[in-house]
Formats: structure tokens, C-alpha cells, sequence
């Protein structure tokens, strides 16, 4: 077997453990969505219920909330592998560290996004978003989340294993999410006024790419360090 | 030849002998550039006296991004070559940047109120130094959790280097936001073309405040590294 299929390999490995880990305990798999639609709703409560104020601040809540539901559930992303040990056996596999934290990052996306995106419709139903603009939210989600993941990642790496995680966690992984934030709002914006939301979008793209490429190896030294 | 400042020890004597030569020059310029600042320098034709700030907030700010620049340089060479000078100046930069970051936002603030008429607007400038001074806590923050020294400094040069990344494009993104959404109020804090006059005092001010950063970093770099090798001979060597 040659190493690219190896590495493909375990890869694989390592989303389907995860996944599967997660399936078996599906109540704790759908807090982050239940968090999302929690915060989402709450915003209505502090800002005033009349339909323009809510069309005026739902684009920015949707998003503000998808980023403190990332943030909960980035908390947890390499907590549990480090108590039991896991983390510096997977660590010590022949595979790369970026090779393995691209296989959590991924599996974490699989568990958090696609059940955030549909949670978002109702969401925005909610927020008094018009319908029009639900097709782009659902683009601007699917292309965000994974660069909230992915650049997330980093943050949860480094603070794995570190005392007051839970609150330092935020506070180094929010200035890096604030692009991804500034181009999903954007692009719901502008649908929201039926306006061409490309240009947010092909931005959040640029943002994927970029985190997809580079996300996995800050990631992967992050972890190496900590399980040194 | 360079390899021998790698050492703690050697790095730490060579500290001390620059030392008088940053801070000395450094004082003679902040008295010229405030001198020349605050009283030779005529008052501006809109702005009158309050723009005499500027001699304190634009090095603030340009300090703010090249203190960054010299902390990411240092974080890239300690995890690179695993020196732990390298590391003590990654570490010893954060605080000094996160001042000047601060101060840059708070005296630009004071020189919003009556220019703008506002302590604080989200120009896309004022955005990008805000989540820079965030970059900066949070670097300061994961150093103070990690009770290892070098894994501290490890973690905290792979903060940096990802904010690097990043800084520009929360700066262009901010940008952007912002052209959408207060399009016709167009700050512009470096105004018309400035006056020698003024332009003078600021570039001393510049220079002061550089040296004034380098002085600071190699005191803290000093502390930093004594208090790391604490338990080594040459520390009691020095101590003694």
C-alpha cells in the first residue's frame, strides 16, 4: 500500500470515528444547533420585535449566532481525545499532525453544519428574513461554517489542555472569525434587499480556500505542541 | 557569529551594553520631536491646537503593526531554530504592542470627539486596531494559561503567525464592510498633504518611539530570560 493511500487511509479513519462517536450520543451532537437557535431567538427579545428592526438586524444575529454555536462546540473539539489519551496516540501514528486534525476538523463540520443550515430556515423565518434570501443564507452558511470550523480549529488546538480554556478559547478564536462573519452578513444583506450577494459569497469562498489549505497545519502544530 | 547571541547569557550582556545606546538617543529625539511638536510647530488652519495629538497617536499606531511584525519575525525563528532568545522576544513583544495599540485607540479616540464629533466610529481603520489589540490580549492571555515556558512560547508563536495571516485580511474585510455601509462619511485621518513643519517633529516622533519600543524590549527580553534560566549557573553568576 503506498502512503498517499494510507494517509487517505487514516484520514478516513479519523472522520469515521468521530462520527460515529458522535451518532451515539446524539442529544450532545445537536446541542450546538439547539444553541444557535437559542441565541438567534433571543435577539428579537433585545432589539425590539418590529419587523423592520428584525429585517435590519437578522442577517448580522443569523451569523453572530452560528459563530457562538462554533465556538461551543470548537471547546470540545480535542478536550475529550486529551483526558483519555487518544489524542497522543493518534499523535504518535506514522501520519502527519495536520493529516489528522484535518480528519477532526472535517468531522466536525459533518456533525455541526449541516444541521445548522437546517436549522437557519426556520431561524430565519423567524427573524422575519425575506424568503428570497433564504437560497443565498443556505450558500453563505454551507461556504462559512467549514472556515468557522477550520480557522476555529487553531484556537481549540491551542487552548487544549490549558487552564481557563473555556473562556481564552473566544478570545483568540474571535478576531480570526470575524472575516467570515463581516462576508456572511454581507451576502444576507444584500439578498435581503435583492441585490447580487456574488461578491460576499466569492469572498467566503476565498476565505475556504485559504483556511482549507493553511488551517490544517497551524492546527496540526498547535496539537504537536501541546502533546508534547 | 550570530549563533553566539542565540545563547541566553550572551544575549542578555549584549542587551545591556546596547541598552544605553537606544535609550539615550531615544530621549534627546522625544524631547526634539515633542519640542518641535507641541510648541514650534504652528497650529493647524481647520484642526487648530487639538491636532498636536498626532505627534503621540500616528507612531502609536505605526508602532502598533511593526511591533507586530517584529513579534511574528521572532515567533517564525523560534519555532524555525528553537532558540530561546527567539522565544523570549516573542513573548516580551506582546505587552509593549498591545500599549501601543491601546494607545493609539484611545488617543485617537480623545481626537475623535471634537473632530468627529464621536469618541468612537467603526471606520475601518479604528475596526482593524481594535481586533489587532484583541490579536494581542489573546496572545498575552494563552501565555499567562500555559505554565511551561516553552510550550507557552511555542503556542503563543503559532498565535502569531496565524494573526499574521489573518491581519490583512481582517483589515481589507473591515474595509470593504465598512465602503458599504457609511459610504459618504469618508474619514480621512492623514488629511491634506502635511506641512514640513509639522511633518518634522512627527518623523522624530517616529524615531523615538521605535527606539523607545527596541529599549523596552531588550529590558524585557533581559527579565524574560533571567527569570527562564533562574535555576542556571549564569544567572547566579550575573545575579551575583
Amino acid at each position: 500500500m503506498g502512503r498517499p493511500e494510507a494517509a487517505a487511509g487514516a484520514f478516513a479513519a479519523v472522520v469515521r470515528r468521530d462520527v460515529r462517536a458522535a451518532l451515539r450520543r446524539p442529544a450532545e451532537a445537536l446541542t450546538p444547533v439547539a444553541f444557535f437557535v437559542v441565541v438567534a431567538a433571543v435577539f428579537p427579545l433585545g432589539s425590539g420585535a418590529g419587523p423592520a428592526t428584525l429585517a435590519a438586524v437578522a442577517p448580522g444575529a443569523l451569523w453572530v449566532a452560528a459563530l457562538l454555536a462554533a465556538l461551543l462546540s470548537l471547546d470540545r473539539l480535542f478536550r475529550e481525545d486529551l483526558e483519555d489519551g487518544s489524542l497522543d496516540q493518534l499523535l504518535l501514528s506514522p501520519h502527519p499532525p495536520a493529516l489528522l486534525a484535518a480528519g477532526r476538523i472535517a468531522a466536525h463540520w459533518l456533525l455541526t453544519g449541516p444541521p445548522l443550515l437546517a436549522a437557519s430556515v426556520p431561524v430565519a423565518v423567524l427573524l422575519a428574513l425575506p424568503p428570497r434570501s433564504i437560497p443565498i443564507l443556505l450558500g453563505a452558511l454551507a461556504l462559512g461554517t467549514p472556515t468557522l470550523s477550520l480557522a476555529g480549529a487553531i484556537g481549540a488546538a491551542l487552548t487544549t489542555g490549558v487552564r481557563g480554556r473555556s473562556l481564552l478559547l473566544p478570545l483568540i478564536a474571535l478576531p480570526l472569525l470575524v472575516p467570515v462573519l463581516i462576508f456572511g452578513a454581507l451576502a444576507v444583506r444584500a439578498a435581503a434587499l435583492g441585490v447580487s450577494a456574488a461578491g460576499p459569497l466569492y469572498f467566503l469562498a476565498a476565505l475556504l480556500a485559504l483556511a482549507l489549505t493553511l488551517a490544517p497545519f497551524a492546527t496540526g502544530a498547535a496539537l504537536a505542541v501541546g502533546a508534547e | 557569529m550570530f549563533r553566539r547571541y542565540a545563547s541566553p547569557r550572551h544575549f542578555h550582556d549584549l542587551c545591556g551594553r546596547l541598552l544605553p545606546w537606544l535609550g539615550w538617543p531615544c530621549a534627546a529625539l522625544m524631547a526634539a520631536g515633542l519640542w518641535g511638536g507641541l510648541v514650534a510647530a504652528p497650529p493647524d488652519y481647520q484642526q487648530g491646537e487639538a491636532y498636536r495629538i498626532i505627534f503621540i497617536h500616528v507612531p502609536s499606531a505605526w508602532l502598533s503593526l511593526l511591533v507586530y511584525a517584529a513579534m511574528a519575525s521572532a515567533a517564525a525563528a523560534g519555532l524555525i531554530w528553537r532558540t530561546r532568545v527567539a522565544e523570549a522576544v516573542t513573548i516580551a513583544c506582546a505587552p509593549i504592542g498591545a500599549s501601543f495599540t491601546f494607545l493609539a485607540l484611545l488617543t485617537g479616540s480623545l481626537w475623535g470627539k471634537p473632530m468627529w464629533g464621536a469618541w468612537w466610529v467603526w471606520d475601518a481603520r479604528l475596526t482593524s486596531e481594535l481586533v489587532l489589540l484583541f490579536l494581542y490580549l489573546g496572545i498575552i492571555a494563552l501565555h499567562g494559561a500555559i505554565p511551561d515556558p516553552r510550550k507557552a512560547a511555542r503556542a503563543c508563536a503559532i498565535l502569531a503567525i496565524v494573526g499574521l495571516v489573518d491581519l490583512p485580511i481582517i483589515h481589507f474585510s473591515v474595509e470593504w464592510w465598512n465602503t458599504l455601509h457609511q459610504g459618504q462619511t469618508v474619514f480621512r485621518l492623514d488629511g491634506p498633504s502635511i506641512h514640513p513643519s509639522m511633518l518634522a517633529p512627527l518623523l522624530l516622533m517616529a524615531a523615538a518611539f521605535t527606539l523607545f519600543f527596541a529599549a523596552v524590549l531588550l529590558m524585557r527580553v533581559r527579565c524574560e530570560l533571567l527569570h527562564r534560566e533562574r535555576r542556571r549557573q549564569w544567572v547566579r553568576e550575573v545575579r551575583a
